[in-house]
């Protein structure tokens, strides 16, 4: 980690920094006195400003300083965290994420917003005068680490900010100093030795350290008694501060290393060394199933032994990377609650938004593909399933809507849902839509879930009333895409006048799946275990007579199905006893026909390249032990094809 | 990517496609293999019929004679398959090339090359980059980009730059 750009480091810093004001604002608007949220703003704010200027991020650390005293005041209670207070930090914040990114900011910008605060601020009001009169005298001792110049960090910040606090007396002890010849320059030898004499906590000192606490010594005692002038004049010898400083240094608050909760160590590395290390463990996949079957073909113990080690520790070492990968949605839902803040006020609508399930986790590659299907399904849901205020109290509903977002895991999934209580689909609507656009016949007999699976239809779109949100063309169709495309699915219902559920399911993870291999002629072919249904033997009369129709009755349902063997043209003679593997998307079934069932597979998904990608029935390939290569069937794209048939037969008859 | 640095003279690989020589830069070319397991793409165009297990990655072997409409014979001892690293949709991609046998990376003169003629030729022109002569022969530089971007089709569907001179 050393190696990378301090700047790009601050700014993965500042992002997440920035990221979580944004949510504890959020959450503020809500509980306008929760302490701990407050606190947790300023300190955020402060470590921002701080970390900005020492990495040279002086515009970002200046207009931070506002907004961290704006909020120093909240903390103290002399101002409330009020809506305008709250929404003129937000803006704000917007404002230092483009400084932290170094995006040019059109001037006079920064002017408007400091306004805003500064109006905010006041119009907040309520600032009791009543400054505590116990200004404390404290003695800060601290060193920072030797390496400290070299990583970027500068103290004089530091000491300017405790000089902020109140007067202040400082002194540098050069006790670590070494000799001259033994002297690196670029080495922090120095100490200091502060007093200073401020009404403010013992807690505003310890935050003037806060994002160097870790490497550092500090040490912090309150003087008692003793003139802030006298306690300086007796600086460096170390016996004497001792002296002076009274037993009370236990008294006072708890010191920061317990102070400060422990988090788990945490380390950050580079998405892409994730992605390197996948692809390494998935080739070591590979290899252990190779040699899996040199190992069954020979009657050594040793290597048999030796090979059943490896594939325990390949597959745990696989599951291990799987967990590595995984974040926890909160990450993605988080961001949705600035995206309802600003629909609520586009729309002029009352929303209450709820996120449940935030801890459940998913491939970090997927939670970065969902999030704009998801802000399309949630602009949807505020944007066409919310009625206005005077509709819900029209109809008898109060006039917040609710939208919930929520995640859950089920087996090799995780089900996203959002729900809103709004009007609901209209059925008559989409009909009629569906007919005009041609999708339909009209009159067309269709179920219900039928008719709402329309919504997903390419060019479709309900929206009577284009609107700046969404029904711009470009609708529910490219979500579903997205969706498949991770090998997820969706689908929606929906009660009217009481609202909509659209549900996505999604698997964990992208890279690796297990798949059911199977053999078409002299190909094999690997099919999604999540879809696959159960396998049953097609009967050789049903073969015989499959010249009308190809659908089988599997517990009292007609099952379409699929010859692989004739789509695929392998112009050979079929088995004699051929399979079927019934798979599923959602409520769509159907029925694989294939020559041969070879058992489970550990698949590594190796795309397929562009040039394959108008092909349509594999999503991806994968490397089979013997270093062959299998292609994994799409299963929603087979699916389709094999209602399609299915549906015309029952409109025929 | 096409090097008209003036005339210094291109390195390519040369190879046979049914009797025909063409010729590739040196600097796609990642490796030279032997035949091996091909996995056939049922739906896909004979242009890019199967794919094969490139050191662990899935890659879409092509078969250039389906753009120059030349007859492929079953493949031979000398037939091997050529790595070459292009891009494709702007992503660089590895691509495997049939060739019925694969001769020596040549220097080729520019002074030698002309553009593709318009008349006389049974190929889609803008298939070609340039002819190059040598010994009374003719060698094929293909324009790789366009073939990918048509998929190999023969019939001109929508050429990139139809009048390419």
């Amino acid at each position: 980690m050393s190696g990378q750009d301090p700047v790009a480091i601050f700014r993965i810093e500042a992002r997440d920094l920035l990221e979580q004001v944004e949510l504890d604002l959020l959450t503020l608007a809500e509980r306008q006195d929760d302490r701990e949220t407050i606190d947790a703003v300023f300190r955020s704010l402060h470590t921002l400003k701080g970390s900005g200027a020492m990495f040279g991020f002086d515009a970002l650390a200046a207009f931070t300083h506002h907004c961290e005293t704006a909020f120093d005041r909240v903390r103290k209670g002399e101002v409330a965290a009020s809506p305008a207070l709250i929404s003129a930090v937000l803006a704000a914040r917007d404002h230092m994420r483009a400084l932290a990114e170094g995006e040019p900011t059109e001037p006079g910008v920064e002017e408007a917003l400091l306004d805003d605060l500064r109006r905010a601020v006041d119009g907040a009001g309520a600032a009791p005068v009543s400054t505590p009169p116990s200004a404390k005298t404290w003695r800060v001792r601290f060193s920072l680490p030797p390496e400290t110049f070299v990583n970027g960090g500068r103290p004089l910040p530091l000491l300017d900010e405790l000089r902020d606090l109140g007067p202040c007396e400082v002194t540098a002890v050069t006790d670590g100093v070494p000799a001259v010849e033994d002297l690196n320059p670029t080495d922090c030898r120095l100490a200091w030795d502060v007093v200073v004499t401020t009404e403010q906590p013992r807690s505003a000192i310890e935050d003037v350290f806060i994002f160097v606490i870790d490497d550092m010594t500090l040490d912090i005692t309150e003087v008692v008694d003793e003139p802030a002038a006298q306690a300086v004049a007796e600086v460096v010898p170390d016996a004497k501060v001792a002296a002076i400083e009274p037993p009370k240094a236990a008294n006072s608050d708890a010191p920061p290393a317990e102070g400060r909760p422990r988090v788990a160590e945490m380390l950050r590395v580079p998405a892409e060394r994730l992605d390197e290390l996948m692809d390494r463990v998935g080739e070591l996949v590979i290899a252990q199933s190779r040699l899996k079957q040199v190992a069954a073909s020979s009657s050594d113990q040793n290597l048999m032994t030796v090979s059943e080690q490896i594939e325990q520790l390949a597959s745990e070492l696989r599951e291990i990377m799987m967990v590595v990968r995984m974040v926890p949605v909160g990450q993605l839902f988080g961001r949705f609650r600035r995206l309802i803040h600003d629909l609520a006020i586009e729309t002029g609508k009352t929303i209450n938004f709820a996120t449940d399930g935030e801890t459940t986790e998913l491939d970090k590659t997927i939670i970065e593909r969902l999030a704009d299907p998801l802000v399309h399904l949630i602009r949807n849901a505020a944007d066409h399933g919310l009625e206005t205020p005077e509709q819900r109290k029209a109809s008898g509903k109060p006039e917040t809507g609710h939208i919930l977002l929520a995640a859950r895991q089920s087996g090799a999934e995780v089900v996203i849902t959002i729900t809103d209580d709004g009007r609901g689909v209209d059925r008559a609507r989409v009909r009629a839509k569906a007919e005009e656009n041609g999708l339909i016949q009209p009159g067309q007999v269709l179920t219900d879930n039928e008719l709402l699976q329309l919504i997903f239809a390419p060019g479709f779109s309900t929206a009577t009333a284009v609107t700046n949100l969404s029904g711009r063309g470009v609708g529910m169709d490219v979500v579903k895409k997205t969706i498949e495309g991770l090998r997820g699915a969706i689908e929606i219902t929906s009660t009217p006048g009481q609202g909509s559920v659209v549900s996505l399911r999604i698997p964990l993870t992208l890279a690796i799946i297990d798949g059911l291999l199977v053999r078409v002629g002299a190909s094999r072919y690997v099919i999604p275990l999540s879809s696959v249904e159960e396998c049953v033997e097609l009967p050789v009369e049903q073969d015989l007579r499959s010249a009308g129709r190809s659908l089988v009755t599997l517990r009292d349902q007609l099952v379409p199905f699929i010859r692989l063997r004739q789509m695929f043209n392998t112009g050979q003679e079929p088995d004699p006893h051929q399979k079927i593997v019934v798979v599923s998307t959602g409520q769509e079934r159907v029925g694989l026909v294939v020559d041969q069932i070879l058992g489970d597979h550990q698949t590594v998904i190796k795309p397929l390249s562009p040039f394959h990608a108008a092909v349509g029935a594999f999503s991806g390939a994968t490397i089979l032990g013997d270093g062959g290569v299998a292609l994994i069937l799409d299963i929603g794209c087979l699916v389709a094809a094999g209602q399609r048939p299915d549906a015309q037969l029952r409109a025929a008859g | 990517m096409i090097a008209d640095n003036a005339n210094d003279p291109i390195e390519a690989l040369t190879f046979d496609l049914h009797g025909e020589t063409f010729a590739l830069e040196a600097g796609l070319v990642r490796e030279v293999l032997d035949l091996l397991p091909e996995t056939a793409v049922p739906g896909a165009p004979p242009f890019v019929g199967a794919v094969i297990n490139f050191r662990g990655r899935v890659i879409p072997l092509v078969d250039l004679r389906v753009a120059f409409e030349l007859d492929a014979p079953p493949p031979t001892i000398d037939s091997r398959i050529v790595v070459i690293e292009h891009p494709l949709d702007g992503e660089p991609t590895l691509i495997g090339l049939r060739a019925d046998k694969v001769h020596e990376v040549t220097a080729i003169d520019r002074a030698v090359t002309e553009d593709a003629p318009r008349v006389g030729l049974k190929w889609r022109a803008d298939f070609i980059r340039f002819l190059a002569r040598r010994n009374g022969d003719v060698i094929v530089i293909p324009d790789l980009e366009q073939i990918f971007a048509a998929r190999g089709q023969t019939a001109v569907v929508t050429p990139l730059h139809p009048s390419q001179s």
